[in-house]
């Protein structure tokens, strides 16, 4: 099959853009707290020099919070090298289970902005799928945004996996409401020549409130 | 009189160390962490310049600014974002922002906009009570 490779390569391009931007942005807001905490113990510095006795509490305080913001941007920082590291083999056996965790992950902000809930199930489970990686999240992160326009806000998705008999799974994310689920998901030409790439298929269960992403247990080139 | 300001973030841890320094620099500072939130305080106090972020829940600091210019076109609102594009920077002076800021921004950098805010603020409403004179003694027969 002939992929429509410049659609699928600027849509790659444009979602780790996207990504990266949102990282760079959590990685800014927990320096500015950094950077704040050491301001202020330079005041107390300051202060001290002039005859105002230190706060050991304060003192404790204060290290505590630049010590869970340091722990804050070492998660950053993984998830964004588990990220980027996506991209370094086209074709790859995956645990979907890990993928769908990575995305939930490096889609918080997009969703704690529009005041959406993402709940994976606990635990997700593991589903192995040899197929074009990078794509693949970029395809369940278009599944995201669609199922979050739907919840709106206030919303939860649910996501979980359900393999298949046949092998491959379906990714479901549910929580969305049935009066939301009015224009069929995923129609443009990036997340068409996406389903392409990894020859998945979409669908909507408005019964249970679902949209649903199939995958097949393996895409032809990877063993 | 000690400028007083309203800043405006999701981040609470740092909404509560930033509140804390510039306290401590004999400003007067209420705190929001959404935009629903400062817009009732903005509609019940005046302040000398506002600190909102620009990416928040519930309301984009765009948004945000927006509605808050058009209650009190004299509040001066500075942008401090971890977000900040060249775009969004044009787009915020355009709607009335009087600077935008990144973080992490130096606090005696953020200081001197705050005192500029504060003064230019006094100039506004200085003219607009000005006008509010000027109108009341040209319609008013004495």
């Amino acid at each position: 099959m002939t992929l429509p490779a410049e659609i699928v390569g600027t849509a790659g391009l444009e979602f780790f853009g996207r990504i990266s931007a949102s990282i760079s942005h959590e990685i800014r807001n927990a320096l500015a707290v950094i950077n704040e905490h050491a301001g202020l113990l330079e005041d107390m510095t300051l202060m001290a020099e002039k005859g105002v006795p230190l706060d050991p509490g304060r003192l404790k305080r204060t290290a505590g919070a630049v010590l869970k913001q340091v722990q804050r941007v070492d998660g950053i920082v993984k998830t964004m090298n588990r990220f980027a590291h996506s991209v370094d083999e086209p074709l790859k056996r995956v645990d979907l289970a890990e993928t769908v965790e990575l995305i939930v992950r490096l889609f918080a902000r997009f969703a704690a902005v529009r005041q959406v809930g993402l709940s994976p199930e606990s635990p997700l489970t593991s589903v192995s799928v040899a197929t074009r990686p990078f794509q693949l999240q970029n395809l369940i992160g278009l599944c995201l945004d669609y199922a979050m326009q739907s919840a709106g806000a206030g919303g939860t998705v649910k996501l979980s996996i359900a393999p298949l008999p046949e092998g491959g799974a379906d990714i479901r994310f549910a929580g969305l409401p049935v009066s939301a689920l009015t224009e069929a998901p995923l129609t443009g030409e990036v997340a068409q020549a996406l389903l392409g790439a990894t020859r998945a298929v979409v669908s909507l269960r408005a019964e249970s409130g679902e949209l649903i992403l199939r995958l097949p247990a393996k895409i032809e080139g990877v063993s | 009189m000690p400028e007083k300001v309203l800043l405006v973030d999701d981040e609470k841890d740092f909404l509560d160390v930033m509140a804390e320094r510039m306290r401590a620099r004999g400003m007067e500072v209420k705190t929001a962490s959404t935009p629903s939130e400062a817009l009732a305080l903005v509609a019940n106090e005046s302040f000398d310049a506002i600190i909102l972020d620009l990416q928040m829940p519930e309301m984009d600091g765009l948004e945000t600014l927006k509605k808050i210019k058009s209650k009190k076109p004299e509040l001066q609102i500075i942008l401090l974002t971890g977000h900040a594009t060249v775009q969004k920077g044009v787009e915020a002076m355009k709607l009335g922002a009087m600077d935008l800021l990144e973080k992490p921004a130096d606090l005696s950098d953020l200081t001197a906009k705050i005192q500029a805010a504060s003064s230019k603020r006094m100039l506004l409403v200085e003219k607009q009570s000005e006008e509010k004179i000027k109108k009341i003694l040209t319609t008013k027969a004495w």
